[in-house]
């Protein structure tokens, strides 16, 4: 043991770890690697077939920008301790909320976007107090939120429309504007890139700013780490995980406003399997499962992966169908090769 | 620190009790720590010495009695309340995340910050330095406070999270256990720096069933049974064996001291006949075929 642990010994130099044994400790090392594979291994499948091109990339990238915001957000509250399978629920719900108040009761584009947004608030706000107050494990808390909201969404908007999509928004009065924030794109390599992808890329750096920068960001893993510990400490946990709910629930609002102003409609079944995908992404990129440890940075990496090979495949001409089978691999290897990395992490000395 | 009033006990609790339902948890207990003073809190298991511990952290109040702080009556409805009078306690689970680094659990719930408005960010380069210091001030020496807590043993672990409520301004450290999980070594390793934050003027209440831990390092002994209290003996008026027999109530150790002997007696014949059995054995071997 070279840490010197009585007064006696003599005193260890201070000597930080090396530089790049720690950069190999980092939680998204693996998911970096991971992206350089995959991005690697389509260059060869599909580099010809347009994988390697400006549109083949922005293609992708903005799949990956839609299950990026909405990773970075679970990523969070991962860390922090819980799990969100709402989410991709709450995009559904959100979306048709737009679309309802705008299409059919006449409400400004922008009015019902907030609208939508204070729903999302909302739906944050119960998720994160009913498992703070019960204790209950927040996988069955937001398990029953997906069927409830998912339920009521379908419910609702048949009652109203009698239908369970909604279109036509693009006459409607502040869709334009709208689109040029959310749905708009960027003219740049002879090629057209998503809006989606700057909102996934600033996302990323707030993120990682406030989890390695802020108190808040001390108090994520503290909570998620040790809840009891945390509040013996004085970190307000419930305001933590409240705070966290609420964050994975406006992720989750804008996917689906990008999603709706995009299509100029909203379909009650959209975000279907998103609360899963996200997670996918979120393991990938080297965030514990049990919570406590992880990173947004490696969120975004794994919503990368998940973009280059849902579109990957596409281009190497493999039948889409194998997509998930890769995917549940992926997935599988990501979480042994984490463990190895931590094991390591927690034995370093 | 304000310098306390030594005649004045930091932290008196006259005449407790408490109880959870019909279960008598504290009866008419009374205990008083001073500046400067190390009280052992002693008892086995379930005694009512966590009890007392909470009652004082301000996790929950007493039913009855009077809470003193400093001669003036407190009453907490949060461990907040009690740590803002700077009274902590280091609980049994340390209230460290493994796999987060020393600097950052040193801080957590009370992180440095710099800048303003958005902008306000956690002063890690402060947290590292302020880390490094403090643990150096205790007599441990960290090779890198961004190391994960996770890499430290649990005497170093015990130790930096007795560095970290002294730094937080603790005027009574309330420590639970601290020894309780150690190896002799280690053990020997925290009772240092239990002694050490006596040194600095701090009230120790320190809470354990090993009366070798206790009895070296501590001023008072409040010995605790079944929720009610034997006293509190100054070291000078009680001998190790007095507090081992207050402890465990003497009759039942004079029970176990006989039963001991029992075993002690039984394993001697097994140990005669086994080595007859060998001898014997020993003797067919060597019989003619």
């Amino acid at each position: 043991m070279s840490v010197s642990s009585t007064a006696t010994a003599p005193a260890v130099e201070h000597s930080p770890t090396p530089l790049l044994k720690r950069l190999l400790l980092k939680p998204e090392m693996g998911a970096i690697a991971g992206a350089v594979v995959v991005w690697i291994i389509f260059a060869i499948l599909a580099g010809d077939r347009g994988f390697l091109s400006a549109r083949g990339t922005a293609n992708y990238l903005e799949v990956s920008a839609e299950l990026g915001i909405l990773a970075i957000a679970v990523a969070l509250l991962m860390i922090g301790g819980e799990f969100d399978l709402s989410v991709g629920s709450t995009i559904g719900a959100c979306g048709m909320i737009i679309a309802i108040l705008s299409a059919e009761y006449g409400w400004n584009y922008w009015m019902a976007v907030v609208a939508a947004l204070v729903v999302a608030v909302l739906i944050g706000v119960v998720n994160g107090i009913v498992v703070d107050k019960t204790g209950l494990p927040s996988f069955i808390v937001t398990l029953a939120m997906l069927f409830m909201i998912r339920g009521a969404t379908i419910g609702v908007t048949r009652e109203i429309t009698g239908r369970t999509q909604v279109g036509g928004l693009k006459e409607l009065s502040g869709f334009e504007s709208a689109q040029k924030v959310f749905a708009s794109d960027i003219h740049l390599f002879g090629t057209n890139w998503a809006i989606s992808i700057v909102w996934w890329l600033v996302l990323t750096l707030v993120a990682t700013w406030i989890l390695l920068r802020t108190k808040f960001g001390n108090w994520i893993p503290g909570v998620g780490g040790g809840l009891q510990a945390a509040r013996n400490l004085g970190v307000p946990t419930t305001r933590v995980k409240v705070t966290l709910f609420v964050c994975t629930a406006v992720a989750a609002w804008l996917v689906a406003t990008i999603q709706v102003t995009s299509f100029g409609g909203a379909d009650v079944l959209r975000g279907t399997y998103r609360e899963f995908y996200a997670i996918v992404a979120v393991v990938i990129g080297g965030t514990l499962l049990t919570g406590g440890y992880g990173s947004a940075l490696g969120a975004a990496l794994g919503a990368l992966i998940f973009g280059m090979v849902q579109q990957g495949i596409i281009f190497a001409g493999i039948d889409a169908d194998w997509f998930q089978f890769v995917l549940g691999g992926m997935l599988l290897a990501a979480v042994l090769i984490n463990r190895f990395v931590r094991s390591r992490a927690v034995l370093v000395r | 620190m304000t310098t306390p009033d030594l005649a004045t006990p930091a932290v008196e609790l006259r005449d407790i009790s408490k109880y959870f339902g019909t279960v008598v948890a504290l009866e008419h207990v009374s205990i008083a720590a001073h500046y400067g003073e190390v009280h052992c809190l002693l008892g086995d298991n379930g005694a009512g010495k966590s009890t007392l511990i909470k009652i004082i952290s301000g996790v929950f109040p007493p039913d009855r009695g009077e809470y003193v702080f400093e001669g003036n009556p407190v009453r907490f409805s949060s461990p907040r309340d009690a740590l803002d009078r700077g009274i902590a306690t280091v609980y049994q689970d340390l209230a460290m995340i493994p796999l987060m680094s020393i600097s950052r659990n040193f801080f957590l719930g009370s992180e440095p910050t710099k800048g303003w408005g958005p902008f306000k960010r956690f002063d890690l380069e402060f947290a590292d330095r302020v880390t490094r210091e403090e643990l150096g001030k205790m007599g441990i020496n960290v090779r890198d406070t961004q190391q994960s807590v996770g890499t430290l043993s649990g005497g170093e672990r015990q130790s930096v999270a007795i560095a970290r409520a002294v730094y937080n301004g603790a005027k009574v450290l309330i420590l639970d256990e601290p020894t309780a999980a150690l190896g002799v070594k280690e053990a020997g390793v925290v009772l240092r720096y239990i002694a050490q934050a006596r040194a600095r003027g701090i009230a120790v209440i320190f809470i354990t069933h090993n009366v070798h831990h206790a009895y070296p390092i501590g001023d008072r002994f409040t010995i605790l049974n079944r929720g009610t209290s034997y006293g509190t003996f100054l070291k000078t008026d009680v001998t190790r064996e007095q507090v081992v027999e207050m402890m465990a109530g003497g009759q039942e150790l004079e029970e176990l001291g006989h039963e001991l002997e029992e075993f002690a007696r039984v394993d001697g014949l097994a140990a005669e006949m086994k080595a007859g059995q060998a001898i014997a054995a020993e003797g067919r071997a060597h019989l003619p075929k």
